[in-house]
């Protein structure tokens, strides 16, 4: 025998079920008086930095159909790519911007949507500066354990091309699963991020 | 203050790779609505960056004086029918280090077995003073608790006969996104969680077991509520320690 290293294990996962609005968006489904509002609803301010933009996507299953029961969270950084976190250490984000959004995707049509703003750059582990992205996680009936991806900027080749996160991925060809592209109309900017669980173009989730 | 400073050097450290033969996989055949919905290719390996590392955090000011109590938090003209419980627990990391801070958002069915969902067609009735949502913040010890309803079992459209055991769903925040959990909590005594096809999508049973909370008579109030025990472990992080000294510190 040898000594115990004494560490616990992390509770495992379960699936989040076909009722996670009923915890997480329950103003959504109906479940009113309860919160004032459904947290991670509106995440930029009036007087928020940066360029306004919509995301929107479906989340879509081996056989190509949307899933109209998931539940998908963003994590970013401001435009001037800090995290408005206590554990960022680099300085102070945009207070006028809290860089987490918390969507259900439609229970009709299966499409999402975030109004947020476009991210600055962050900083890979040895310096050197990652694309803008956004981080998704996405869960619903059916998925066991959480699964992360990241949406990066169509419009943004050059920082792309240099992304060492983008350049960790083996096969290129499964780079585009990740970039959204960008469209301008007379709602603004948007970008259009489709998730596919399965499939040819599977989308490239992370281990992180 | 010395302890915020202790945090702040526990918060910088990477996080301990998840352990993935802990938790279900993605594809379990047995819970037939993973099949479709399960990526096929290899999860992309990546220690985590400050976009992971990095979270939202949440205030007490933000939550209401009934957010953690299930039995009021919806009722209308009285209270819901059941047997009623406080759960509790702490939120450790894989140290063993308790997490302050951690945002707990819970749902579950009422005493039938039927949520409030408009998609939900079993037949047992909705409890007019049962909403079924609760959400807390762990205190400095890393401790929660909420007052609710056991909820009954129910059936589900997997198998014909397939009934889930009576559960409460957790959603958990620690400090970084990458410490981003939702689960399940099961009760202490009951049969059907080994019959259950999505209990059965965790391999390793010692892990299963993990999401059992254990009945506690000692925090039991008298003539009021039983009580159960809940500890969840988030993922924890290096110490920044040895990295530190290895720059010849």
């Amino acid at each position: 025998m040898v000594q115990k290293l004494d560490m616990l294990k992390e509770t495992p996962s379960q699936t989040a079920g076909p009722y996670v609005h009923i915890g997480l968006t329950p103003n959504w489904c109906g479940i009113d008086g309860v919160y004032p509002e459904d947290l991670g609803r509106v995440m930029v301010g009036p007087q928020a930095e940066g360029e306004r933009i919509t995301v929107t996507g479906r989340v879509l299953d081996g056989s190509g159909t949307p899933l109209k029961d998931a539940l998908i969270e963003i994590w970013q950084a401001d435009a001037a790519g800090l995290h408005n976190s206590p554990v960022e250490r680099r300085g102070a984000a945009d207070p006028h911007f809290s860089g987490w959004g918390r969507q259900p995707t439609d229970g009709v049509t299966g499409e999402f949507r975030f109004e947020t703003i476009k991210p600055g750059r962050v900083p890979y582990k040895d310096g050197r500066l990652q694309a803008p992205h956004i981080t998704f996680w996405i869960v619903a009936r059916g998925i066991n354990i959480g699964l992360h991806t990241r949406m990066y900027f169509a419009d943004e080749e050059a920082a792309n091309a240099e992304c060492p996160v983008l350049a960790r991925v083996e096969h290129k060809v499964r780079v585009p699963t990740l970039i959204a592209p960008r469209s301008e109309g007379k709602d603004g900017v948007a970008y259009t991020f489709d998730i596919r669980l399965q499939g040819e173009k599977e989308t490239v989730f992370f281990d992180v | 203050m010395a302890d915020k400073d202790t945090n702040a050097i526990r918060d910088m450290g990477s996080f301990y790779q998840r352990d993935r033969a802990w938790h279900p996989p993605a594809f379990t055949p047995q819970y037939k609505t993973s099949v479709l919905r399960s990526p096929q290719h290899a999860l992309l390996s990546m220690e985590g960056t400050v976009s992971e590392m990095t979270g939202p955090r949440f205030g007490h000011g933000q939550l209401g004086p009934l957010d953690n109590d299930l039995i009021h938090n919806f009722s209308r003209d009285g209270e819901p029918i059941g047997q009623r419980i406080i759960v509790h627990g702490r939120i450790l990391d894989e140290n063993g280090r308790p997490v302050p801070g951690a945002l707990l958002e819970f749902w579950q069915a009422n005493a039938g077995g039927r949520y409030r969902h408009k998609r939900e067609a079993y037949l047992a009735p909705l409890d007019p003073n049962f909403g079924g949502c609760g959400r807390t913040i762990t205190d400095d010890d890393g401790r929660y608790w909420f007052r609710t309803i056991r909820p009954g079992a129910y059936p589900w459209p997997n198998g014909v006969n397939d009934w889930r055991p009576a559960h409460i769903h957790f959603s958990i925040f620690g400090h970084a996104f990458t410490q981003r959990l939702i689960t399940q909590m099961y009760f202490e005594g009951d049969p059907m969680i080994w019959q259950c096809p999505i209990v059965s999508t965790i391999p390793d049973r010692a892990a299963a077991e993990q999401l059992i909370a254990a009945l506690d008579r000692n925090n039991t109030l008298p003539m009021d509520a039983l009580a159960y025990k809940f500890d969840i472990v988030l993922r924890g992080r290096r110490s920044t320690l040895f990295e530190n000294r290895m720059e010849g510190n």
